[in-house]
């Protein structure tokens, strides 16, 4: 058990020292870093000095290493357009982004739950092929197109809903649909595919021979347990739907993290845009992390695997 | 000898095509999605052709022109104009071409790379996988829009940035599935007696290994076809896609979003459809590909 965490921490380690590997040598190999480090329309002089306060000039271990522990620091630089710190702006910016990928969440569990129970209950059925289809729609429509289209209808030609911005639950009514409908397609699909794995089971047979009414059998033997795979992938999910927002908060004009990065990609803000990729590729490595450590705690059979 | 060797196999190849071609017979086909794809294809090639009016070139007192059956529609404009007096048709007949161009050089370069290091690492094993994969495990923790978004803000926009972009993101789905088949591959009989009659590593891998995965790869590209274009649509989307003012269908709904508010409804449902159609279909061929070769991949 210990040794399986251990080697687990170790695998999360790798993988967050090559994240930082990564963006770091794929800005020096890009270009000149301190054009994309420095301002817009910055003097030769600005340049310099740029070059200067990172250490452009140093062997590259040794940048990399005031890199690493600038990170370590939570110092990920200045913001150019906003003039504060870039780390305290993503964590000012992050509860609004907690607050749709919630909204959401609750969207793709109250929607992919109880149809994927449907459709495994009737498999093969229509209601299975209902359920099949409204999760191929969503795989296939891009989310923010879903959002510009719901736009249309409910804020422009029927004016129920506000178009964007941010304020009352009615804001995050259509944000929410459109972030969600991918993950409640992935959460049917799952839901359905553990429900069917679970009613084929010896103790529901038995649950079934005992005379146990077919709605009883579903509601309490099948569904609890059939239930742990999905919650486990929407934990993860959660902390996706925060780092894929970045469209639809762009369409919704929310203020999250996620439109963060886009200022920053539109306004040339380069520290906004590093931060961003830093801290969220950061958030799903500890994710993932936790997940797996969870389920070998849980269940005794994985540990040996890992 | 060597037409002696050939004979045999040219005759088998003559027999094999007609049964090869017999799978579009057979049940569950996706014959309307496969036609759609067919379609796009035809129409991204023959866009020249096709397309009534200069895709990037408007007028600008014709700013704004609803399509030809509502009112103040012309026929000249059959599905409208957009904010620059651009014929909208016209942009989503170029469009296509950028959508086929891009998504499937991604899954060729993307599907290459990663069925390469996934032959490679699960061939060679030891310290080579350990790295391979270890990687991969990296690149595959991070979603991969985001990633996306990143190269693209550093490298800049433009078509074949894009392709090396979601290909440099895209790989690695290619390589953990590839490596796993590669597994199984390489303790069967025919690469033992290829070891044995004395072949280099990169022969076996090459002739011996490769033939057997590649039925997976063509698998996964078609599924990943969709979640390409998807990626291409929202990086033109966000303005570090496709550049201004090529006429690919994210940067059409980009602009689309100018006249939203003012219910324009053509520039907006028209491009997004045009790119929902072509996934769909992607995604059902896929699906149903992955069935049908491989019941291994069910899972994906």
């Amino acid at each position: 058990m210990k040794k399986f965490i251990v080697k687990r921490l170790g695998l999360a380690a790798i993988s967050l020292f090559l994240l930082s590997l990564t963006i770091f040598l794929l800005i020096r190999i890009s270009g000149d870093p301190a054009v994309l480090l420095a301002e817009p329309g910055a003097s030769a002089a600005d340049l310099a000095a740029i070059r200067n306060q990172f250490g452009l000039d140093r062997p590259l271990w040794v940048q990399y290493v005031s890199f690493i522990t600038h990170l370590f620091r939570a110092d990920f630089g200045q913001s150019f357009y906003y003039r504060t710190d870039v780390f305290e702006l993503y964590l000012s910016r992050l509860p609004a982004s907690l607050m749709l990928a919630s909204a959401a969440m609750v969207f793709s569990l109250v929607i992919g739950i109880p149809t994927g129970i449907i459709a495994a209950v009737r498999v093969n059925k229509w209601q299975d092929s209902i359920g099949k289809i409204f999760a191929l729609l969503g795989l296939s429509m891009p989310s923010f197109w879903v959002g510009l289209v719901m736009i249309l209808f409910f804020s422009v030609y029927l004016g129920w809903l506000p178009s964007s911005g941010s304020g009352t639950v009615w804001h995050l009514v259509m944000p929410a649909i459109a972030l969600g409908w991918v993950f409640a397609a992935a959460h049917m699909r799952l839901t359905r595919s553990s429900m069917l794995e679970v009613l084929g089971s010896e103790y529901v047979k038995l649950a079934r021979l005992k005379g146990l009414p077919e709605a009883l059998v579903i509601s309490k033997h099948a569904f609890k347990n059939a239930l742990i795979p999905v919650l486990t992938l929407a934990g993860v999910n959660l902390v996706i739907m925060v780092n894929v927002a970045v469209i639809v908060e762009t369409v919704f004009a929310w203020p999250g993290v996620g439109r963060l990065l886009f200022e920053g990609i539109a306004f040339r803000d380069f520290p906004i845009v590093q931060a961003s990729i830093l801290l969220g590729g950061t958030m799903i490595v500890v994710v993932n992390l936790l997940v797996d450590i969870l389920y070998a705690v849980i269940d005794p059979r994985i540990r040996y695997e890992g | 000898m060597s037409t002696a060797a050939n004979s045999p196999r040219s005759v088998s190849t003559a027999l094999a095509l007609p049964s090869r071609l017999a799978f579009v017979r057979s049940e569950g086909f996706p014959l309307i999605p496969s036609l759609i794809l067919l379609m796009i294809m035809v129409v991204a090639i023959l866009a020249p052709v096709l397309a009534p009016h200069n895709p990037e070139v408007g007028v600008l007192g014709d700013r704004f022109r609803p399509p030809a059956w509502q009112t103040n529609g012309t026929f000249d404009h059959l599905l409208g104009t957009d904010h620059l007096g651009r014929d909208v048709l016209s942009r989503l007949i170029f469009g296509a071409r950028i959508s086929v161009v891009v998504g499937l050089m991604v899954i060729i370069v993307a599907g290459a790379i990663g069925t390469t290091l996934g032959i490679v690492s699960g061939y060679l094993g030891r310290w080579v996988d350990q790295v391979i994969m270890r990687v991969t495990d990296a690149w595959l923790a991070l979603p991969a829009l985001m990633l996306a978004i990143f190269l693209a803000a550093i490298i800049g926009p433009g078509i074949s940035n894009i392709i090396i972009i979601l290909a440099a993101v895209w790989w690695t789905r290619y390589a953990r599935v590839i490596r796993g088949e590669v597994l199984s591959v390489r303790e069967r009989d025919f690469v033992r007696l290829a070891v044995v009659a004395g072949c280099s590593k990169w022969t076996i891998m090459r002739k011996h290994i490769l033939p057997n995965v590649v039925n997976s790869a063509i698998v996964l590209a078609t599924l990943q076809l969709g979640q390409v274009i998807i990626a291409e649509a929202g990086l033109s989307f966000l303005g570090v896609g496709v550049p201004p003012p090529q006429p690919a269908w994210g940067l059409m709904l980009a602009d689309g979003k100018k006249g939203l508010m003012a219910g324009y409804w053509w520039l907006t449902v028209l491009p997004g459809g045009c790119i929902m159609l072509m996934v769909l279909s992607a995604n059902l061929l896929g699906d149903w590909l992955r069935v049908k070769f491989d019941p291994q991949l069910r899972q994906l």
